[in-house]
């Protein structure tokens, strides 16, 4: 990868730095070296119920069930292990949607959900269901009024993130259950981005069903988990993957051993040492963010800051293309809302929900500060974002246009 | 993904960044694209009234990399030549030149737009009439 010709890095910067740790995240030394005996030695099928090697495995599935409950406040015997979040979302609206059929089929979701939840909802509207999509305010929360409105006697679900996986936008989860607890409606969170980073508790918080994946808290990637309520209401799964009846009967396939050992180290650590990390990662964000604020004008932060990720920094640099932006900056691995690289040369979906224009949603970038990043690398970033900004709109007919006072939204554009 | 060579040169060492008088008798401006569709490209052209050649271009372009590669060569290439020649440029000329994939043939095209509104721009300004049918931009 190019370095750019920066050869004077500063001490504790090395070239590519890793800011998109809401894409994925590395694995833990300590996950990876808890894992480690469970490909090799420790290799049995957890559901082996006659000898020792089975015995070793379900020992140590269990433990991880128990750490795993420990972080977020649930029993074990409620957690179910899956391949990751898309399976457990997948899992948790279908199982809830076929089991109880009878008793409804409206389901109420948000616009800016993950496309885990968005598109098993719209295959669900194909089977009969019908799907109320709440919209998101300018500052990414949903109204709670709105999700009032929406419930009727048919409503059997209401799944809504707990954190944006773009904007960090964390939603009043707690309220939410709330209301579907009064009117005995299952809440379903995909809580992917916001458990091991904030404090996430299923009796606080309300919620009945939760999505939970490994890789995005410094885990492996193809595993994740399921928490089903078992009490206060008991809910129940109808199975989307029919064989062995492991996981309760809610989801057959020998059970993942290393990777659910690294799930559980993950929740461990977390448990441990969230307070001071979540402090540290709003600490490096706030200099990111203060330090770009510092140098450039007309930059937009996308979702409010006050309910957000501590890692998280969603902005827009207006006049500038977010695509020319990566490229200019690439030696930091960070994510774009535009999407121009795709055939549909769509803007973020989520940016859209929050009423940003399409060129302001095609200018933005999703920094996503995690555990292995320091200051050194902040500071360099912030410079190489700012130079990279301050060139492009030296570039940009559009800041031209801005700085000699023409009106964007008022122009006749060629091309519409 | 990866960019041949040639964009990101045109990337990084830009070619005729800037902008010309728009009043001025002899310049031709040409702005194509829309901002929500994440392109905007500004290319001018200054014609010599005794040759009728092109002495100088600028552009300056909002877009992604492939855009502004597209339009920095825009600027190489009309250059030196002819008001004819330079509406002779073809977008698929600018897509060998810069091997650009598939999805970044839009970029091109933009190009070539922004060269013949130019260019139109500078005949209206001049009373030159078009030979060919008015050219409009192909969207």
């Amino acid at each position: 990868m190019s370095t750019n010709g920066h050869g004077n890095l500063p001490p504790g910067v090395k070239l590519p730095i890793y800011m998109d740790n809401h894409a994925t995240t590395p694995v833990d030394p300590r996950v990876l070296e808890e894992m480690m005996p469970f490909f090799t030695g420790k290799f049995g099928n957890a559901a082996s119920r006659n000898h020792e090697f089975g015995w070793e495995a379900e020992a140590a599935v269990e433990q991880a069930r128990e750490r795993i409950a420990k972080l977020v406040g649930a029993t074990s015997k409620e957690i179910i292990f899956t391949s990751g979040a898309t399976e457990s979302d997948n899992l948790a609206i279908k199982g809830v949607a076929e089991m109880y059929r009878e008793k409804g089929n409206h389901i109420i979701t948000v616009v800016d959900e993950h496309k885990a939840v968005l598109d098993t909802c719209k295959r669900l509207e194909k089977y009969g269901y019908r799907v109320t999509y709440l919209p998101v305010q300018k500052d990414g929360l949903i109204d709670l009024e709105d999700l009032k409105r929406a419930m009727d006697d048919k409503t059997i679900l209401v799944t809504i993130m707990y954190a944006n996986n773009e904007i960090g936008v964390i939603q009043p989860v707690a309220e939410i259950g709330k209301l579907c607890h009064e009117k005995g409606v299952i809440f379903h969170s995909d809580a992917t981005q916001a458990v091991g980073k904030v404090p996430v508790n299923v009796i606080k918080d309300n919620i009945d069903v939760m999505s939970i994946s490994a890789h995005k808290m410094y885990g492996p990637k193809g595993v994740g988990a399921l928490y089903v309520r078992r009490k206060n209401p008991r809910v129940q799964l109808a199975a989307q993957m029919d064989g062995g009846g492991h996981e309760r009967g809610m989801r057959s396939g020998t059970l993942n051993v290393p990777g659910i050992v690294g799930l559980g180290k993950c929740c461990d650590i977390a448990l441990n040492e969230m307070p001071q990390e979540s402090c540290k990662l709003a600490g490096l964000r706030n200099r990111l963010k203060d330090k770009i604020f510092a140098e450039l004008d007309e930059v937009y932060i996308n979702g409010t800051m006050e309910h957000r990720l501590p890692g998280n920094l969603n902005i827009s640099f207006a006049y500038v293309e977010g695509e020319s932006l990566l490229m200019g900056i690439n030696d930091i691995a960070v994510s774009s809302g535009s999407a121009c690289t795709s055939a549909t040369l769509e803007p973020s979906y989520v940016l859209k929900a929050l009423g940003a224009g399409d060129d302001l949603a095609h200018s933005s970038i999703r920094f996503g500060l995690g555990r292995f990043n320091t200051e050194a690398e902040v500071d360099y970033v912030a410079a190489r974002v700012i130079e990279t900004v301050k060139r492009l709109r030296e570039l940009s007919p559009l800041y031209e246009m801005a700085k000699e006072g023409v009106d964007l939204k008022k122009v006749k554009w060629a091309a519409e | 993904m990866a960019y041949s060579d040639k964009v990101l040169d045109h990337y990084t060492n830009p070619r005729n960044v800037g902008s010309l008088d728009k009043n001025a008798q002899e310049v031709g401006t040409g702005l194509v694209g829309a901002p929500e569709c994440g392109d905007v490209m500004k290319l001018q052209i200054k014609v010599n009234p005794e040759t009728n050649l092109i002495e100088d271009a600028k552009f300056k372009t909002f877009g992604c990399g492939s855009a502004i590669a597209s339009s920095s060569l825009a600027t190489e290439w009309v250059k030196g030549k002819s008001v004819d020649e330079a509406l002779a440029i073809k977008n698929t000329d600018i897509v060998r030149e810069l091997s650009l994939p598939p999805v970044k043939i839009h970029c091109s095209v933009l190009a070539e737009d922004a060269i013949r509104a130019a260019i139109t721009d500078w005949k209206k300004k001049n009373g030159v009439a078009s030979e060919q049918p008015a050219e409009k931009a192909a969207h």
